[in-house]
């Protein structure tokens, strides 16, 4: 029933390769139907395997396909294998069905593009390399899925690479995922060394029994996993590249720096948790984390004023939400959120893609406005979005974020919750800022010349149907203090069986009704400064800016972080880069190469003049010689 | 009979001859005849030695040899007259472009 897992990751493989190597000769039309079709397919058959998965009874839902045996090396053995459980499946849907959609997209929006073929090759490798990383049954073979949407990350931020500015995103990218990566690599090796395996299911299993809880090793293990998170899911310190990555073709940043890869590394923290719950210490060092990112990236996105860059801080923000829920043990609840914000924030990106292809590439908040009426459907959708990212209820973030604020209460302490609930008000505020610039208000671009114009329907479609979901998705996960039956976390405890041993479990549904109140306050305040700021008194904004003006620069200039980097980190990278080029290469190391042969070159000089030319001497030199060896030899 | 040693002075003074023949003469001829001399000490050292200990060896590498001399002369000559065509001279000094 499950024997064809291996053919999901591997129809976008064939798109990939299709479309890579005569993906340009045979045209547009073919690689329209190649890219999109391929990774169909995979939603197709996930869908099917998640309802062969739920036809089983709770406890049976772990499968395991071995492929083929792919490193055997001592007591090292991988294999090729996939692990399908209700977490790996849950990712699964995600990746194939949004993946789809923005396929679908694509053809819409990179019509125009010459590269066409090569995006699309880029996209499905980008696929088949999340598949692998959920799909994964090892560290190992995880660990390549990994690399791989990092590539395809570097190669589609870094599409229009003729432009310095996304090339040099592309780089930023990939060297400080590179950072996270490396303590990813050292926590295996140091899973390989205490457990003497790379399988998830074995080393989970003995991890109890080799490792004391709070032990020193199993928070270095965690530690070094979750400095991979923070890499590729874009946490404080290691962020500062998702913002850069915006230089990436839209759906793209919908895709990847939005939807799915930024979202691996709370995956990964999800996978490990029975690790992370051995190691309290690393627990609340992501929750901590999560926590400050969230605030932190929130109250950049409040002044930001590119479309891509303010969602791109959103993400952050969003992914810092997702870090605190695992960090307080409410695993299911970070995954929660990581679907529904693969959904809207999907949206969101597809939408501003939108409103970017109607005004032929203006990402300027200040140069838009009054889209409402020329973009009525993605007007529509982008609203459904920004209601649900804001945690307005009813909408899917609603009862996401609602749940991790409550778990981040109840499981962790009240000052993370305080700070995730400032964090919230701030979202729904940026979020509603940019929705009414956008679409609200005057024109700020030239109506006569710009004429924007609704998407054709291979992007509208996308729009609804994510709109749809962003709308009603959290209804799988209500909780029971509303009436629901929590279906998700449910759906996903038979992986999480150790999580609620974390914690003291608050039984009364009071102050799950007054901090469920108090966010959806702070969501309307949010809204309402927001409307009264930049609808009915643009001058009170203004006004604001003026008189907080310190406090406006440096959250416009990102707290100046991307210059401390480069001042402390990268300046003296570079120095000490030069410094091994100019010196310790040219001097000494192409010095002892030149200076060789210079000195065998003077030894030549002088000693070719032996060679006169003369008959006469070289014969003199033979009879001497002669004569000085029989000397030798008679005199011994 | 005449003594060894008497034949290996005369064969020690040729010898002798034709090395310095070598040394000084300019005239490429004159110092392939010299290297003959040479090559004929020797073999008069062989026969001598051949007929003291009464064993034919010595005189078949007379025959050796004579026999390489002869392929010598034959590619020696051979190269003078071609020095001598491109160059109207056999002087040795002359023909000195292989050098620094």
């Amino acid at each position: 029933m499950f024997d064809y897992i291996i053919l999901i990751p591997l129809f976008p493989l064939i798109g990939f390769l299709l479309n890579g190597l005569v993906g340009k000769k045979l045209g547009k039309s073919f690689v329209s139907w190649i890219g999109p079709g391929t990774v169909g397919l995979s939603f197709a058959l996930a869908l099917k395997l998640f309802l062969d998965l739920l036809s089983l009874p709770a406890e049976q839902r772990v499968i395991e396909q071995i492929a083929f045996p792919w490193v055997i090396s001592g007591d090292l053995q991988v294999n090729i294998a996939f692990l399908l459980d209700p977490l790996s499946a849950v990712m699964m849907l995600v990746v194939c069905g949004v993946g789809f959609l923005i396929h679908v997209y694509s053809i819409g929006y990179m019509h125009e593009d010459p590269g066409y073929a090569r995006y699309f090759s880029f996209l499905n490798l980008f696929e088949f390399s999340m598949l692998v990383l959920v799909l994964a049954n090892n560290f190992l073979l995880m660990f390549l899925g990994w690399e791989g949407v990092g590539l395809c990350s570097y190669l589609l931020i870094g599409f229009w690479f003729e432009k310095k500015s996304a090339a040099d995103a592309g780089k930023k990218a990939f060297i400080v995922n590179r950072i996270g990566d490396f303590g990813f690599m050292l926590g295996m090796i140091l899973i390989f060394v205490t457990f003497g395996s790379l399988n998830f299911i074995e080393v989970f299993k003995v991890a109890p029994e080799y490792l004391q809880v709070g032990s020193g090793l199993a928070v270095a293990i965690t530690l070094l996993l979750f400095a991979g998170a923070v890499g590729k899911s874009a946490q404080i310190p290691l962020y500062v590249w998702l913002p850069d990555a915006m230089e990436g073709p839209t759906p793209v940043s919908a895709l990847i720096h939005a939807a799915t890869m930024v979202t691996a590394g709370v995956y990964m923290v999800a996978r490990c948790h029975v690790l992370y719950l051995l190691a309290p210490f690393s627990l609340s060092v992501v929750a901590v984390i999560g926590a400050i990112t969230a605030f932190y990236a929130a109250s950049i996105g409040l002044v930001q004023n590119d479309i891509k860059r303010v969602l791109a801080y959103s993400t952050i923000s969003q992914i810092g939400y997702m870090f605190l829920a695992c960090g307080v043990g409410a695993f299911a609840a970070g995954i929660f959120h990581l679907m529904t914000h693969a959904f809207f924030k999907a949206l969101l990106f597809l939408g501003a893609g939108a409103v970017i292809h109607a005004l032929a590439g203006e990402q300027d908040l200040r140069k838009m406005g009054g889209l409402k009426s020329y973009l009525p459907a993605t007007f529509i959708t982008f609203l459904i979005a920004t209601l649900a990212i804001s945690g307005i209820p009813l909408f899917s973030g609603f009862f996401s974020k609602d749940e991790i604020l409550w778990k981040a209460y109840s499981q962790g302490n009240p000052i993370l919750w305080l700070i995730g609930f400032m964090a919230a008000g701030f979202t729904a505020f940026y979020m509603f800022r940019l929705f009414f610039l956008t679409f609200y208000g005057k024109p700020q671009f030239d109506v006569h010349r710009a004429h924007p114009h609704e998407a054709p329907y291979s992007m509208r479609i996308p729009l609804i149907i994510l709109g749809v979901l962003s709308a009603i998705g959290g209804y799988i996960g209500l909780p029971q203090s509303l009436g629901g039956k929590n279906w998700f976390e449910k759906f996903l405890a038979p992986v999480f069986a150790g999580e609620t041993h974390l914690g003291s479990q608050v039984q009364s549904h009071f102050a799950e009704y007054f901090l469920m109140i108090l966010s959806i306050a702070i969501a309307f305040i949010g809204l309402m400064v927001a409307f009264r700021f930049y609808v009915k008194n643009p001058a009170v904004a203004e006004k604001i800016k003026v008189k907080f003006r310190k406090t406006y620069q440096v959250l416009l200039n990102k707290y100046y972080l991307d210059e401390f980097y480069g001042k402390v980190l990268v300046q003296p990278f570079i120095n000490l880069a030069l410094f091994f080029w100019r010196f310790i290469d040219v001097e000494i190391v192409d010095g002892l190469a030149n200076g060789s042969a210079n000195f065998v070159g003077w030894c030549s000089k002088v000693f070719r003049k032996v060679q006169t030319g003369y008959f006469r001497n070289y014969a003199l030199s033979l009879a001497l010689g002669v004569v000085i060896i029989l000397t030798y030899i008679l005199l011994k | 009979m005449v003594p060894l040693s008497y034949y290996l002075i005369l064969s020690g003074v040729l010898f002798g001859i034709g090395v310095i023949g070598v040394l000084i003469s300019r005239n490429a001829i004159v110092i392939f005849m010299a290297i003959e001399v040479m090559l004929n000490a020797v073999s008069l050292a062989l026969v001598a030695f051949s007929q003291q200990m009464g064993s034919p060896s010595g005189q078949v590498f007379v025959f050796l040899v004579m026999t390489i001399a002869a392929a010598e002369a034959a590619v020696g000559l051979a190269i003078i007259i071609v020095i001598h065509r491109s160059r109207e001279s056999i002087n040795v000094d002359e023909v000195n472009l292989m050098k620094w």
